[in-house]
């Protein structure tokens, strides 16, 4: 039975600095860090050129995604295509990977399905706003010392500590 | 050398890709549980990550551009839109409180087999249409607090920048101490077995 226990995580500074070098070598290699929420846009210009091509080529932010080439093929898109191959076979080695729908002890299926789509929708609408998420702005910006960087982090974890007092509920 | 290198190739970004999905999901912050338990103050992996990633890439840099083997003006630094970016950052913050994910995070947690990240991916998009819809009428947002192009702290505050990368690696010290302190007294971090036993 012991062999079918899910291998715990890694140390946080042994993980810290594997990304860490990571994020160094993506910036010597391609100039720029990591991202994910330009990512979403991208999917969104997609299907919004498919489902109204007109509309999505005159909005003033949708029609910047729109080009020569198809929409998603961008660099992020291979990142993250990356980063799905990463985490499933970290997770499938480390017998960590399991269907779920993660949620904390007292809170249903549904209302969690719930909370996830309405944090979904302020993080969408943030990261567009902000021009960036955790990892592309936060984790990046941070990477090359930008002060842009710095005020997203502490705007991110004071708001976040705020919130968790109303939702610590939802989740421990 | 000569660093930042022009066309890489995308094989180079898969690659960055797979060990930035690994170290994520091998750190557990593919887990909503784990991530959300930062903010109760209770697990500050989430902290301890990002702040050392943070470090030992500006350390990183920052050594290749001493021995002239980059560029660092040809780096891509964000400008600051101020409002935009730090009322962007709290909904993220607020975002991440209540969906429990953050952009990339939702992704390697999908592919560790957790579906409700799926629901919080369509939130991504219907946020996105919003702000889409929105744009326009947002701009004036932009003008506001914008400050130098790709400013940095050095820039900033005058300092060099190893001085700032080391204020910044002391800063992670105290938060690892202050992190620890916070953790024996609320439950301790989370634990791959702690989620693997939960009924859900």
């Amino acid at each position: 039975m012991t062999e079918r226990r899910p291998q715990n995580f890694l140390p946080p500074l042994a993980a810290g600095v594997g990304l860490g070098l990571t994020l160094m070598a993506m910036f010597l290699f391609t100039g720029h860090g990591l991202g994910a929420s330009g990512f979403f846009t991208s999917v969104l210009a997609w299907l919004g050129a498919s489902a109204a091509p007109d509309w999505t080529e005159m909005n003033s932010y949708l029609g910047n995604y729109l080009g020569a080439v198809h929409p998603l093929n961008t660099w992020l898109s291979w990142e993250l295509a990356g980063a799905a191959i990463g985490a499933l076979a970290g997770s499938l080695i480390a017998r960590r990977f399991r269907f779920r729908i993660e949620r904390g002890p007292r809170t249903g299926v549904g209302p969690r399905l719930g909370y996830a789509v309405a944090g979904g929708t302020l993080t969408g609408f943030g990261a567009s706003l902000a021009g960036g998420c955790t990892s592309g702005l936060g984790l990046s910006g941070g990477a090359v010392l930008a002060v842009a960087a710095f005020v997203f982090l502490i705007a991110f974890f004071a708001t976040g500590l705020l919130v968790s007092t109303l939702t610590r509920r939802i989740w421990q | 050398m000569n660093f930042p290198l022009e066309n890489s190739g995308m094989w180079i970004v898969v690659l960055a890709g797979v060990l930035f999905g690994y170290f994520i999901e091998s750190a557990g912050l593919s887990s909503p549980r784990k991530l959300t338990a930062q903010f109760a103050l209770r697990d500050w992996t989430v902290f301890r990550v990002m702040f050392v990633a943070i470090v030992v890439a500006a350390a990183g840099l920052w050594l290749f551009e001493a021995v002239g083997w980059l560029r660092f003006e040809a780096l891509k630094v964000p400008t600051m839109f101020f409002w935009a970016m730090a009322l962007g950052g709290a909904l993220l913050g607020a975002g991440l409180a209540i969906g429990g994910y953050c952009p990339g995070t939702s992704v390697v947690a999908l592919f560790s087999g957790r579906l409700d990240a799926l629901l919080f991916m369509l939130g991504i998009l219907i946020g996105t249409f919003v702000f889409a819809v929105s744009y326009d009428s947002l701009q004036p947002l932009y003008q506001t607090g914008k400050g130098p192009a790709g400013q940095t702290l050095a820039g900033l505050t005058g300092l060099p920048a190893w001085l700032i990368v080391l204020v910044l690696a002391g800063a992670a010290w105290g938060g690892f101490r202050l992190g620890t302190r916070f953790e024996s007294r609320r439950g301790g971090v989370i634990s791959a077995r702690d989620l693997a036993s939960s009924g859900d």
